[in-house]
């Protein structure tokens, strides 16, 4: 078969050099940079135009903190250290409402798909791991308003929080990467199963696993041996773990901040890559 | 005809000696057993408005996500302004601007924020962005409302927009799926304006795949008919006249006579 193009048609032009081609490896990484940041900075732009979103999703976390924790509070079942249930509580929500928002992701981008916004950003010139980290940080943004939510709420029930600079600023951390590392997760199963019907299945059956098998409500010292693995190998415990470290006044790691960082850090870089191969795939 | 249309047809006749922007060599894509585009060869000169014709399901959508980097060729190849279609899509990609099929612009954006974040993706530099954004809300005729959330717009002034959106990298070659599905006479009738107005104004060549004959007609100087994948004519009118040997036929009953179907079944989309 002949493969050749120019064979059948002598008269293509001549190749000419290209407007915005990033020339060298930095302009290419800055390239990547600004890109995933004008995708992040549209979801600021659509959180100003329509900012109710945001309170409707304050009611899940308050619900939690209000109802669930001080009614387990009053049982002192649980071996929570130092820490008073709700305490020991308010990072676990906080992580919780990350998650939820965060693995709903998907929808957007089949419903994003559908319109054919997709189809515009993968003609573009723009790399498909930009792409996905760009959605990956705007969940994280979207996932901000969850925290502040679970402030107020923490401050206003006596939680003992931590509101020097540093713990704040880990805090953003945790929650940003959580948030992106989840939403991912989610992106990458919208672009595999397709169908808003099939990914709420999914959605479901995910969301309680994660939330039950980690550190989020209760210490993992009670849990049996079995489960401590699968709460191991789940990345809601290493953003908790974070979390209650740098939330509370005297909270304690007990993985290791720096392995919390590292394992959600590894895990997003993972997921994105898995990601910016499986996104274009949405369109199919 | 509106005048613009007339002049635009009348200065752009195909030439087989003008320069190719696109060129594919047995182009085809299978899903499984089925042959969605089979083995598709044709021809775009520069600055031409070509259009690809076909049923529901004959492959059009198929054979424009290939030409748009979009689906990856299960065979054959493409040449768009000299760069190959696999491998070097990063470079074919700022060469060509793409309208997909539906309204595509985001409804919770305004319609300049839906340029700035193209702006952005397409590597336009910040010195220029302000000045190019604008002169494409003017091209369009949206600067009047450029500040309103695009989910207030009409489908026709979103249609605009998207064109313009596709345009503002300035591409040598412009893809438009359907792109006037939905809209009212009076609307569709802006965006043919519009597209001559590109063409005349830019030298942009022009790809759509359309339903509609008197919107081909109107817009396209050549066509490849798709039928069930394969290509089944090529050329201007007057070729597809020549090869069906009906010489006084026009564009829907040469459309009828490639595809198999009865004048105007096919006008609904």
């Amino acid at each position: 078969m002949n493969r050749s193009p120019t064979a059948a048609t002598p008269s293509i032009v001549d190749r000419e050099p290209v407007a915005g081609a990033p020339v060298g490896s930095a302009a290419a990484a800055w390239q990547f940079v600004a890109k995933t940041m004008a995708i992040a900075n549209m979801e600021v732009r659509k959180l100003r135009h329509d900012p109710m979103e945001l309170l409707t999703r304050a009611i899940q976390p308050l619900l939690w903190l209000l109802i669930f924790g001080q009614v387990f509070g009053r049982l002192h079942a649980l071996p929570t250290g130092d820490l008073t249930y709700t305490e020991f509580l308010a990072p676990g929500i906080l992580a919780q409402s990350v998650l939820f928002v965060a693995i709903f992701y998907g929808i957007s981008v089949i419903w994003e798909r559908d319109l054919g916004i997709v189809h515009k950003f993968l003609v573009s010139p723009t790399p498909r791991a930009a792409l996905v980290l760009g959605k990956a940080v705007s969940a994280g943004i979207r996932a901000l308003s969850q925290a502040l939510i679970v402030y107020i709420a923490s401050l206003a029930l006596g939680v003992r929080m931590n509101l020097t600079p540093h713990a704040l600023l880990g805090v953003l951390f945790f929650v940003m990467t959580g948030a992106a590392l989840f939403a991912t997760f989610s992106l990458i199963i919208a672009s595999l199963v397709k169908t808003r019907e099939r990914f709420m299945g999914i959605g479901q059956v995910l969301t309680m696993p994660l939330f039950f098998a980690s550190n989020a409500i209760y210490p993992t010292s009670i849990m049996p041996d079995w489960l401590k693995w699968i709460v191991a190998i789940n990345p809601l415990t290493y953003e908790v773990d974070g979390l209650r470290a740098l939330m509370l006044t005297g909270g304690e790691s007990a993985l290791g901040l720096g392995m919390d960082a590292l394992v959600l850090t590894v895990t997003l870089a993972f997921l994105v890559g898995v990601g910016a191969r499986l996104y274009p795939r949405i369109i199919v | 005809m509106p005048d613009v249309i007339r002049t635009a047809l009348a200065s752009s006749p195909y030439n087989a000696e003008m320069d190719d922007v696109l060129a594919t060599d047995r182009l085809t894509k299978r899903f499984g057993h089925v042959m969605a585009v089979n083995a598709v060869s044709f021809s775009i000169a520069r600055g031409e408005a070509f259009g690809i014709l076909g049923r529901n399901g004959a492959g059009k959508s198929t054979l424009i996500k290939m030409l748009t980097t979009l689906l990856p060729p299960s065979s054959g190849s493409a040449v768009i302004a000299g760069h190959d279609l696999t491998h070097d899509a990063a470079t074919v990609r700022r060469l060509i601007g793409y309208v997909p099929q539906g309204l595509s612009s985001d409804p919770d954006l305004t319609a300049r924020e839906n340029l700035q974040i193209l702006a952005a993706l397409y590597d336009i530099p910040r010195s220029q962005r302000r000045g190019r954004i604008q002169s494409i809300l003017s091209l369009v005729g949206l600067e009047d409302v450029a500040n309103r959330l695009v989910k207030t717009y009409s489908g026709g002034m979103t249609r605009r927009l998207e064109i313009g959106q596709a345009m503002l990298h300035q591409p040598t070659l412009l893809f438009l799926d359907e792109p006037t599905v939905g809209l009212d006479p009076v609307a569709r009738e802006a965006i043919w304006t519009h597209v001559h107005q590109l063409r005349a104004e830019l030298g942009v060549a022009v790809c759509l795949t359309t339903h509609y004959m008197d919107e081909a007609e109107h817009l396209c100087s050549r066509f490849l008919v798709l039928r069930n994948g394969a290509g089944v004519s090529t050329g201007s009118i007057a070729d597809l006249r020549a090869a069906a040997r009906l010489a006084q036929a026009s564009l829907d009953e040469l459309f009828a006579y490639f595809t198999g179907d009865a004048v105007g079944q096919e006008k609904h989309g």
